[in-house]
Order: C-alpha cells, then structure tokens, then sequence
C-alpha cells in the first residue's frame, strides 16, 4: 500500500508535482508532453488529456461542455468534456477532494447556494443549459434526485417526506398522494418496515433507514436522474448493500451518477466510470477498460492503492 | 506527570463545582430576600385589585394595573417583534444566503443594537413620541419596547437557524422547492426550539425593563383602556414603591417583584411544554 500520489487537498498544481521520472512511459501522452517530460499543455486540450473511448453507445442524456469551476482563485473543476449515458450507471471516481462532489452538486444548481464559485461551461439536460440566467429552476432540480452523503430527512414525518415534494409540484390530491407514498416506499424496500409509523417523526428511524426514505423522497417527485454522493459513506454494510442493490434495479427506469472513492462499489456498479483527479477528468470508460487496463499513471496509482 | 493531569484534572472539577454552587447560592438569596420581604405582603387584593386612594401611603388596592399594563405591553411588543423579525431572521439565513457581506454587516449591527442599554432607546422612544404627536401611552411604549426587543429576538433566532444543516437546505433544494418553502417548511421547522427561546428572552427583556418605558408608557393607577391611554408596569410599580418610606409600602414593591418573576417563570414552563411535541421531527 505504497501511495505515492499526491495527497488531494495539499492544492499541489499536476506540473508541479509529477517530476520527469514518474512518467516512464511518455508514449500514451503524446502530443501532451513538453521536452522535459512534464505535463504542460495537456490541460488546454481536454479532449487530448482524458482518455475517453467512444464506446458509449446509449444516448447521452446530460453533456457537459467546457465546464470549469472556481473559487477564490483556486480552480476547482478545469474543463469538463463529459456526455453522461442515459439509463446507465456512471460512476464518477477518484480520491476525496478532487472534485467529484462538487461537479455532481453543479448539475442541479446547488452550486448556487455557494456564492463563491465561479462556474462557467455549459451542462445541458434534453439540449436544455442548466446554467441558463433564465432557467427554471424548481423544473431541473426535479429532473434530479440527491442523495447526499448523510441522510437528511426534513423536519417532519415519513409521510410528509415523500409528500413534501409531491406538493411542490402541485399535486394536491391526497389519495394521489397517499398511492405515491406508498408506492415509493415500496419501490426503496421501506414499506414494510414503516407502514405502521408513517406518520411518525422520520429522524427516529435507523440511519440507513434514513437513507432510503431520502431515495424515495427523490424519486417521487419523478426525477430522470438520481445524483448519489457516496451515499453509503455513513451506513453499515448492510445498508450500503440495500442501497446498491436498489441502484441496480433503479437503473431500469433512471439515470444514475454516482459519486464514490471505493473502488470495489465502482466495480460493482458501474456502467461507465470517469476518473477524477485533481478537478480534471483524468480517464473514462467501462469498468473493464479502467480496472483492467488502465492507461494513465495517475489511475494505475489509485488502483494499486485502493481497496 | 500522570501525578499533575490528575491533580489538573481535580482542580478544575472543584473550580466548576465551587462556581455552580456560589451561582446557585446567589439566586437562591436573591429569590429568599424578595420571597422574605414581599410574602406578607401578597395578598388576593394585590394581585386582583387598582391601587385605591391612599395606596401608596400603606393604604388598600393593589397592583393589578401594573400587571395587565406590563402584560399588554409585553405581548404587543413581542408580537410586534416576532412580525418584524421573523422575516429578517429567515431571510438572513435563507434568502440572502449568498449575500455574505451584508448579512455580515447586518449581524454587526444587530449585535450592536442588542448592547445599547435601553435607556437609549427610551430617549429615541421619547424623541419618537414627540415627532409623531403621541403622549405616553400603551402605543408609545410598545413601539419602544417593540424596538428594543427586535434586535435581542432576531439574533437569538439567527443564531440557531445557523445551525440547521447545510445538507438538509440542500436536500429541500434539489426537492425542487422554492426559498420561501424552504424558510418556513424546513428551518423554521428545525429551529423551532429555538424560536421559542429567542420570543421568551424577547419578552422576559420587554416585561422586566423600566428604562424604555419610563417616558414612554408614562403610569397610572389605571387598567388601560384604549391603546392611546398611558399604562402602569410592573417594573416602575417596584421602582416607585420601592422608593417610599413607608415599610408596608416597601413590602409591596417585593410582592411585585415576586409577581414579575412568577410571571416570566410560568410562561417559560409554558412554551417549554408546549416545544416538546414539535421537537420529536427535529434531526
């Protein structure tokens, strides 16, 4: 378990922290390389330094365009050329702090809550740009459903939960509502272990518990995609288990994008992985292509020292 | 080494007892010198009747006029307060996320208001009343309380409104929901509690001070009966009895001081209570 990648977080520039020796096998950079063997121009030319294969055969259901964030000076997310395939799982991987959770909170404009980012590029849903001045917002962020990296139900009950987003959107009905509930606490696997205490206080059921009812609480308000933050990064085995599982089976009706540092969830979920490092997207493509034959150092480095 | 961490250790264990203790001691002596020197003097007709002629010479009546006086001033201006500061206090946490700087300079200037001692605003009170043609009256005093207590109430409820979740605003968010929804579905939901809180301290501030009111609210040994009348309070009614020389006089003003805390301690049991049930949906 020898790491020697650069630890994220210490905001050490690439050029500055590969050294001409590190990098023996120059050949799959190039074009990238200057004389000295340190990556240089790479950055300008995206479409150069991720290595994507044009394997995607579904329809890309988000594109991301020359997205770029900053923030106080720092570039967060530098150029983003990303197509997210429709109905698949996308799994967005790579070390903590390298940019993943924060290109996930971009697609649903939570990035607006942020007043000190930057962000300009386009990411466009069904040819729609998300960052349009003029964008509405309550219709994209339900195109979307979070989970983010703790469960957070709202200060209320099981019920109002999953209703509360129901009723955002107008519906009004309460038998409509009360068959939506239902249904949605079914689809997560909750219905059973809940239907006596639906009106009961969400906050005292088990984290992982949580955790599901924040999943259909999403997806009742009829999202196309799910954006999962390491969702089981506070849940035992088990319930990451359940979470997993119920991915695989969402992936019939939705898009999932996944955020995770663990290789074997990689593994086990994925459609299409992208690697991250360092704000950039380093290498994309199947999980055979990253697992087995990975391309880039950076990649062949986390790979050796993950689990 | 080991020898010194423990002794540290001890040291600071007796320090917090010794201190808890003398805090405990001192309201406790508090509590028994009014409790001692006022008890005799706590009867029905102080606490049901208007002072009747003589009343500040040892004679009949009571204090009623500065109880209901005190309690319509304090609830005006405690509703008055929660209707101005509720929105700012959300909206310095919802709306005006982004705005940093001047929900920064807002808070500094809050703070600010919440050190002027309230004599200050019994002078802007005054000045106030002579501006706008009013006399003392139960509206001058509580536009002066009203203003005294929104600083003390919106900063109180700030400060635990800061402390809902970021991940919980953001779950709301991605619900679709608006800033509006959000301000009154989920932080004023979570930080019920503390609302609470921030209106008991708003109103124990706006019964128990003399300063704003003396000039505002003016006295009388009369129940008020519109808005434009001048009320009596319970704090000048300590002050002006307490002032006498006449021992019966004197024991008055500590029934009044025990009725004021009685007061302020019912109504904190109250909305204690009365929290509990909203709490359980709480994270």
């Amino acid at each position: 378990m020898s790491a020697s990648y650069p630890i994220p977080g210490n905001k050490i520039r690439l050029t500055e922290s590969f050294d001409a020796g590190f990098l023996e096998e120059p050949s799959f950079k190039a074009g990238s390389l200057d004389a000295d063997g340190q990556i240089e121009q790479s950055i300008s030319t995206p479409q150069q330094n991720a290595y994507s294969t044009n394997d995607q055969k579904a329809p890309a259901i988000l594109s991301i365009k020359n997205f770029n964030v900053q923030a106080a000076g720092s570039t967060i997310l530098k150029n983003i050329n990303l197509e997210i395939p429709k109905g698949k799982i996308t799994v967005l991987l790579g070390p903590s702090g390298c940019g993943k959770t924060t290109l996930l909170k971009c697609l649903n404009r939570l990035s607006d809550l942020h007043p000190s980012l930057k962000v300009n590029g386009k990411i466009l849903i069904d040819g729609e740009d998300i960052f349009h001045p003029t964008q509405d917002l309550t219709k994209i962020r339900q195109k979307m459903g979070l989970l983010s990296q703790r469960p957070f139900p709202l200060p209320m009950s099981i019920y109002k939960n999953i209703a509360y987003g129901l009723k955002i959107k107008g519906i009004r009905d309460k038998k409509v509502i009360k068959e939506k509930v239902e249904k949605h606490l079914k689809d997560v696997g909750l219905w059973e272990e809940v239907k006596d205490r639906l009106h009961g206080p969400a906050a005292r059921l088990s984290i992982g518990q949580q955790q599901r009812l924040c999943l259909a609480r999403g997806l009742a308000v009829g999202p196309e995609i799910i954006l999962a933050d390491e969702p089981t990064s506070a849940l035992d085995p088990i319930s990451s288990r359940k979470i997993e599982e119920e991915f695989l089976r969402l992936k019939e009706d939705y898009t999932l994008i996944v955020v995770t540092h663990i290789l074997r969830q990689a593994r086990r979920l994925a459609d299409h992985i992208v690697f991250m490092y360092f704000g950039e997207v380093i290498e994309q493509g199947t999980p055979d292509e990253i697992f087995n034959h990975p391309k880039s150092d950076i990649l062949k480095q986390y790979l050796q020292s993950g689990h | 080494m080991q020898n010194r961490k423990i002794l540290e250790e001890k040291f600071f264990l007796w320090l917090m007892r010794l201190v808890t203790l003398s805090i405990i001691l001192v309201f406790l002596f508090i509590m028994g010198i009014i409790i001692k020197k006022g008890f005799h003097a706590m009867t029905w007709e102080m606490i049901s009747q208007e002072p009747k002629g003589g009343f500040y010479f040892g004679k009949g009546g009571g204090i009623l006029n500065a109880i209901v006086g005190s309690l319509y001033l304090a609830l005006g201006s405690t509703f008055f307060g929660l209707l101005l500061g509720l929105p700012v206090a959300l909206g310095m946490n919802v709306h005006w996320i982004t705005k940093t700087r001047f929900v920064g300079a807002l808070r500094f200037l809050l703070d600010a208001l919440w050190g002027v001692p309230s004599i200050v605003f019994g002078a802007f009170g005054f000045a106030l009343m002579a501006y706008l043609g009013l006399r003392a009256s139960l509206l001058a005093g509580i536009i002066t309380v009203t203003l005294f207590i929104v600083p003390i109430f919106i900063r109180a409820f700030d400060e635990v409104l800061r402390t809902v979740p970021e991940g919980l605003m953001e779950a709301a968010y991605s619900l679709g929901a608006n800033k509006t929804q959000i301000a009154f579905t989920v932080f004023f939901r979570q930080a019920l509690p503390g609302f609470i809180t921030a209106i008991l301290l708003a109103f124990g501030r706006g019964i128990g001070d003399a300063a704003s009111v003396l000039f505002t609210a003016g006295y009388t040994d009369h129940i008020p009966q519109t808005i434009q009348d001048p009320t009596a309070t319970l704090p000048l009614a300590i002050f002006f009895q307490l002032s006498s020389p006449i021992p019966e006089v004197k024991a008055r003003a500590y029934a009044a001081a025990l009725i004021l805390t009685i007061i302020i301690l019912i109504i904190s049991v109250v909305s204690r209570l009365s929290t509990r049930r909203f709490k359980k949906n709480i994270l």
